[in-house]
């Protein structure tokens, strides 16, 4: 078997052929949400799903996060394993205290006697022209719950494997889709020889800096290390992938080794994040590090009317500007070994 | 479901005043509108009240030791706790709240399990699969939900096992009541929704809670059989569960019964009572006493004898007694314990930081 089709699929499809594999592989798995039946979900990614394996398999529930969560509870205790749609980020705090409150914690407070092999597929953050509720980056609710795990594809082949090691995991997961990647077309990998659940990876080698950045953000961070490349900084990339647990090693290796980073994500700064991150670096790279760790991120705003969105979003000239404020000119000395 | 396939609103509704078998004076209903228990099961069904209360005494003598953090009492609810878990089949799942130990205990959970909770020592003590108890729930409503989809799941995979869900008159107005009965209803799941009504949500008296005739209207909106029936009478109790268990078995739904109690005690040890009711109120309630009640019946059916009530009584009183004895002893709690159910597998960061709360113990040590 060849490790990666030659076909090309988009995010969105990708999303859906894990979805189909993991139905025809293990009868225990079922998709339940609202229109994820018979329209195929408003963005497709079940399209066609519900008619191949059933009714009883795929289908709409009734207009209810906190229900559709809390039944999901319900089914994982008796030996299923729900994956569930909240449909559009903003739309998916009712189920809040689901989440929290049971999803995350049902395994500690019975001391592992419950499992819950739940997960809950959420659209995210902006970029498409939604409007209100429709755009939110919900992350650092969730990763800052105890209990969870959290991870966002920035890739079709990342969409197909981490969707089905996400299914596969006897922990809850919440599956974060940057909407505004569903028509990203790329390679999928059916043969699952992916870095893991948990890792981060370096999408781009560089020296000088390293960008973090994950989800719908990871193709602007792409683009603004190629701009910086005319510059003369050769920056690496790496994409978070999971954003719980957090892949430090991975991480730390690189900044220890470029000695600066910028955090680059489209949700708010405060308290996002890119804070988490950033704090990890200052303790765990201090003395490897020649300028602080940098944020780009969304204002603090409530997320902007899609007139407004480009001025919100983090883009190219944001990270270049990033990149020219990490004080290189203190530290050109160094770089050139004049010290 | 087409409009014209739309069964009529009447066949939903619950009755005006709650049904009842056995009245406070000990008679039976005339002209029943459910089966009376046969004898062994009345029988039974004292024998667990009788049980059940003791246990609540003695919990909440714990409470007073110091030997529990909290402690919220069922008193006055037995009929409740004791006539549902009795109509419950061994392959069926009970979904309870914080207030229903004694249904937990009832249904075969140690007691010693059940009370690790509210002493402090962990947030679940047993084997939610051992007895088929999820973990009490404290959030107000939010196990109706776990005991649709569990019941959902159980229809799924062919197997004949119903949810009970334990609520309160205060979860009824919770967004998830009303998100669980909606579920129920459309997937036709088996649950029975027992809603114990005992008067106070902490101290919010009914009148403030709904302006529904009674909480029974609740599941009629929703389109399933709804049943009002005397929580302090443990054989309508029981009888209503039954039927709503066997119409769930039968693959016809949930139901929803509305039990009308009274909560004797204060919502928990905590709690001051006295500021928000009068005595007379409690005095009222402490006549319609779900124990004494059945008593009365069974003595003059001459189903109970004081030889009878003297071995109840010495069996409740051993069981206190071997609970208080294992309640007495100091528990010995392992820190390390606080990282490993986290995760299937402890993550990097949990491993550090339960080397680190290691290293302190040891330093402190």
């Amino acid at each position: 078997m060849t490790a990666t089709l030659d076909t090309t699929v988009s995010l969105a499809g990708a999303l859906n052929r894990a979805l189909g594999d993991a139905l025809a592989e293990d009868e225990r798995v079922l998709v339940f949400g609202e229109d994820v039946g018979t329209l195929g979900g408003v963005f497709r990614v079940t399209d066609g799903l519900a008619s191949r394996f059933g009714d009883s398999r795929v289908f709409d529930s009734p207009l209810a996060e906190s229900g559709i969560v809390g039944t999901a509870i319900g089914m994982a205790m008796n030996g299923l394993r729900p994956v569930v749609e909240m449909q559009f980020d903003a739309f998916a705090y009712p189920a809040f205290e689901q989440i929290t409150s049971h999803l995350a914690k049902l395994r500690n407070r019975t001391k592992g006697r419950v499992e819950l092999p739940v997960v809950i597929r959420v659209p995210y953050g902006g970029g498409i022209g939604g409007v209100e509720h429709h755009c939110d980056s919900s992350e650092v609710y969730y990763t800052h719950t105890a209990g969870l795990r959290v991870v966002t594809p920035a890739t079709p082949g990342d969409a197909y494997s981490l969707l089905r090691e996400a299914i596969d995991c006897p922990d809850p997961v919440i599956f974060l889709e940057p909407k505004r990647r569903y028509w990203e077309k790329g390679s999928i990998d059916p043969a699952l020889s992916s870095p893991g659940l948990d890792r981060a990876v370096v999408r781009r080698e560089g020296s000088d800096v390293t960008l973090i950045s994950y989800g719908g953000a990871l193709d602007t961070t792409l683009e603004a290390a190629e701009a910086a490349e005319e510059e003369g900084y050769h920056a690496e990339v790496i994409d978070l992938r999971s954003l719980a647990p957090f892949d430090l090693a991975t991480v730390a290796a690189s900044v220890q080794r470029t000695g600066r980073a910028v955090v680059v994500h489209e949700a708010s700064r405060f308290c996002g994040y890119g804070a988490e991150v950033a704090a990890q670096l200052s303790e765990t790279c201090f003395h490897y590090l020649e300028a602080p760790v940098l944020r780009v991120g969304g204002f603090d705003i409530p997320y902007p009317a899609p007139n407004l969105e480009r001025h919100h979003l983090p883009d190219v000239d944001r990270i270049l500007d990033a990149i020219d404020r990490l004080q290189w000119d203190d530290s050109a000395p160094l770089r050139d070994g004049e010290a | 479901m087409t409009t014209t396939e739309r069964t009529a609103a009447s066949y939903f509704l619950p009755s005006d005043e709650p049904l009842g078998l056995v009245f406070p004076d000990g008679a039976a209903a005339d002209a029943p509108a459910l089966p009376m228990p046969a004898d062994d099961v009345l029988l039974r069904l004292y024998r667990g009240m009788v049980s059940g209360r003791r246990f609540d005494t003695q919990a909440t003598a714990l409470t007073k030791q110091g030997r529990l953090a909290v402690y919220p009492s069922a008193r006055g609810q037995e009929a409740c706790e004791i006539g549902a878990i009795l109509a419950l089949r061994p392959q069926d799942w009970l979904f309870p709240t914080y207030r229903d130990s004694m249904a937990v205990v009832a249904r075969g959970v140690d007691p010693v399990e059940v009370l690790t909770l509210l002493r402090g020592d962990w947030h679940c003590g047993y084997d939610p699969y051992g007895a088929n108890v999820a973990p009490q729930c404290t959030p107000l409503a939010t196990n109706t939900l776990h005991a649709v989809g569990f019941a959902h799941a159980a229809r799924a995979k062919g197997e004949d096992t119903v949810s009970l869900a334990l609520l309160g008159d205060g979860a009824t107005s919770e967004g998830d009541t009303h998100e669980a009965l909606n579920f129920a209803a459309v997937w036709k799941a088996p649950v029975v929704f027992l809603v114990q009504n005992n008067g106070y949500a902490i101290s919010v008296p009914l009148s403030k809670q709904t302006a529904a005739p009674s909480l029974a209207y609740k599941g009629v909106g929703y389109g399933m059989p709804s049943m009002l029936v005397d929580g302090n009478d443990a054989a309508v109790v029981h009888a209503a569960v039954e039927q709503a268990v066997a119409r769930a078995a039968a693959g016809e739904g949930p139901t929803l019964i509305e039990a009308v109690t009274y909560r004797i005690e204060s919502h928990t040890n905590a709690d001051d009572a006295t500021r928000y009711r009068e005595r007379a109120e409690v005095e009222e309630w402490l006549e319609r006493d779900p124990i004494a009640r059945l008593k009365r019946y069974l003595t003059d059916h001459g189903l109970l004898t004081e030889q009878v009530q003297q071995e109840i009584d010495a069996r409740a009183e051993d069981e206190a007694s071997a609970l208080r004895e294992r309640m007495n002893v100091d528990t010995v709690l392992d820190p390390a314990e606080l990282f490993e159910h986290v995760y299937a597998e402890p993550t990097a960061a949990l491993r550090d930081q339960a080397s680190e709360l290691a290293a302190e113990l040891e330093e402190r040590a």
